[in-house]
């Protein structure tokens, strides 16, 4: 049979060369609302690590005479909280220990839980089964509960809100990266990798990780207001951060009673966990969109 | 273990007439496990007992039904799947005795059925050609990887920085291959291949296998469901059916003239090009009985016309079938004197 010549097949059009995350980037900024949003939590977070260069008032230095003011008083644009103590230097500082305590759990939590389900997926077997097991222990119970009981039993305080929070979202990120690891790992080119004489740990490195690591992240980005708003409920309940410290959980507590007094003021702390939870909620979509490399 | 291929084949090992691979008695049973405790309930004989060899140099189709094992078969020569029983000698090493598995897989690659699928969409496809041979330690992979995707014809310049979803099927097909060549092998399985692929690229995918093959003096198992690739590129064809072997032999004989009721209904199932040719018969009817509980004696017989007494209760044995050698079937019908009433009679199923 004669020779076809080769490489005949159509070419598709390909803009400049780039890398995959290059094209992540560039399909992200072709999302409104996703850039938007990344620029509100961006100022948010600029806001609160250079909270002390803004020429804020002190945020712990209260007023028995000013208490409640209400919003665009002349000298307190937010008003004042029931101490009299400024509403936007509190809400600015009050973002840094949110956001911390938001932040840091989830990332320590994508490290290990990751690290878990990846170990989990691709080993399969016995190993899946123990690790998988004792995930779903946690998962008996409804994460809220779990931070409150965690947190109670360690003593309330910062760093105790930190680890009860990362233990609560270990397993749900465990479970997320298992099962894409094992969707991973039965695809052909786990296969062809294994055939190629790879060993565990080298196809894990170069084929697995790179594939789980998208969807896992996604899913960590969208866990970041949970952990907010949880960190904001153990405040809350006095388990969390202690006062004066500003904290938007627990400013949302001390000012509840102010809520037939004035209810703009009383709201501002729970507008700006909403505003944050829905930008990350909004970010974590437009990261998802961007990371589908099929469009 | 040597042993044992002296007494299998006592052809010389390594030498030409030595089968590249020699396949004893092969067996793969899957536990399918269920209830709380995760407990074996049933099996899968997805591969029972099956031996064949495949000569050097030569290209062996295997077609079958989905199901019947075609690609356990090829797992297994390819060590992903691990044998429950069987050997399998490699040019004269028994593998896990004489020969190693990890250096038997640098002599066997496999090129998969989905080429997307097949190809890590987080590489660029020079990457994907370079890992196999970075991960042996062969000289220098990143220009091997261009070599190859040169020599599969795809411009290593323009082609080798892509990611797979910017390529075609068969641009992606031929990256698999390069793949595969890129571990210097001298087996090279073909799991379905260039079944995704429309006509016209796999008539391109075939040529360049061809010319890879005489090439690179390599051995070809073909897997397909198409027969008339299959003739096209087969010196040697194997029918299974539900796990087992029922015909091999060579492919002009095979097409000429099926030993075996279900060859021959697998052959009838393909369109005629000659209206006036046309099938009369009725195909083969229903789906392949259940794996988990195979027919006994010839595990064709709850589907076969010509099924008696003996097909259900005796398990026919591969024999030489009519004057070549080479050509053989497991039916009672082909053994003189097996008690079925066709036997020892000259009949054209």
């Amino acid at each position: 049979m004669a020779n076809i010549s080769l490489g005949a097949e159509v070419v598709m059009p390909v803009e400049q060369r780039r890398g995959y995350w290059s094209s992540v980037v560039r399909r992200f900024l072709r999302n409104p609302v996703a850039v938007g949003c990344a620029v509100v939590l961006l100022a948010l977070i600029l806001a609160a690590i250079f909270a002390p260069y803004l020429d804020l008032a002190d945020p712990y230095k209260g007023s028995m005479i000013k208490r409640l003011r209400p919003l665009g008083t002349d000298g307190f644009p937010l008003g004042t909280d029931e101490q009299g103590r400024d509403m936007l230097a509190r809400l600015i500082y009050g973002g840094r220990l949110t956001l911390y305590i938001g932040l840091v759990p989830v990332v320590l939590a994508f490290f290990i839980g990751t690290a878990l389900g990846v170990t989990a997926g691709y080993a399969g077997g016995f190993v899946n089964t123990l690790i998988m097991r004792v995930v779903d222990i946690f998962f008996a119970f409804p994460s809220v509960l779990l931070a409150i009981a965690i947190s109670g039993a360690l003593g309330a305080g910062i760093i105790n809100s930190l680890v009860s929070l990362t233990i609560v979202f270990i397993p749900p990120i465990t479970r997320v990266a298992e099962s894409v690891t094992s969707s991973v790992r039965a695809l052909d080119y786990v296969d062809a990798a294994r055939a190629s004489g790879a060993g565990a740990f080298t196809i894990v490195r170069v084929h697995v990780l790179g594939n789980v690591l998208g969807p896992v992240f996604v899913y960590a980005t969208s866990l970041t207001s949970v952990c907010m708003i949880l960190a904001a409920g153990l405040s809350f309940l006095g388990i969390g951060v202690k006062p004066p410290e500003p904290e938007w959980g627990l400013m949302l507590n001390t000012l509840r009673t102010a809520i037939y007094i004035n209810p703009m003021i009383a709201a501002l702390p729970g507008i700006m966990i909403f505003i944050t939870s829905l930008c990350l909620n909004l970010l974590s979509d437009g990261l998802r969109s961007a990371m589908n490399v099929k469009d | 273990m040597s042993r044992i291929d002296q007494q299998l084949d006592g052809r010389d090992r390594g030498g030409p007439a030595q089968p590249l691979i020699l396949a004893q008695d092969l067996k793969k049973h899957f536990p399918i496990r269920s209830g709380l405790l995760n407990r074996k309930t049933a099996t899968v004989h997805a591969v029972d007992g099956i031996s064949f060899e495949v000569r050097k140099g030569e290209t062996l189709g295997i077609v079958g039904e989905s199901g019947c094992g075609k690609s356990t078969t090829a797992r297994l020569l390819i060590g992903l799947i691990e044998l429950d029983d069987g050997t399998i000698v490699f040019d004269g090493d028994a593998v896990g005795a004489d020969l190693s598995l990890k250096e038997m897989r640098k002599s066997v690659q496999m090129v998969f059925q989905d080429s997307y699928a097949s190809l890590n969409p987080r590489l660029t496809i020079e990457e994907s050609v370079a890992f196999g041979p970075g991960v042996q330690g062969l000289s220098d992979p990143p220009k091997r990887a261009r070599d190859l995707l040169a020599r599969v014809g795809l411009d290593p310049d323009r082609f080798g920085q892509r990611y797979p979803h910017e390529l075609s099927g068969g641009q992606r097909q031929r990256v698999n291959i390069a793949r595969a060549l890129a571990m210097s092998p001298r087996l090279v399985i073909l799991d379905e291949a260039v079944s995704a692929l429309d006509k016209s690229v796999e008539a391109q995918v075939l040529n360049l296998l061809a010319d890879l093959k005489e090439e690179f003096g390599l051995t070809y198992i073909f897997i397909s469901h198409d027969l008339n690739v299959v003739r096209f590129v087969s010196d040697r064809v194997m029918v299974m059916y539900l796990g087992e072997v029922v015909e091999v032999g060579p492919v002009e004989a095979i097409y000429a003239r099926q030993a075996h009721p279900y060859t021959a209904s697998l052959f009838s199932a393909m369109p005629s090009m000659d209206p006036d040719n046309r099938t009369l018969e009725p195909p083969l009817a229903g789906d392949p009985p259940n794996p988990v509980n195979p027919p006994s004696g010839c595990r064709f017989h709850t589907r076969c016309r010509f099924a008696e007494d003996i097909c259900s209760t005796a398990k026919p044995r591969l024999d030489v079938f009519g004057s070549n050698r080479d050509h053989l079937a497991a039916c009672h019908m082909r053994v003189p004197f097996s008690g079925h009433s066709l036997a020892d009679v000259e009949t054209s199923p």
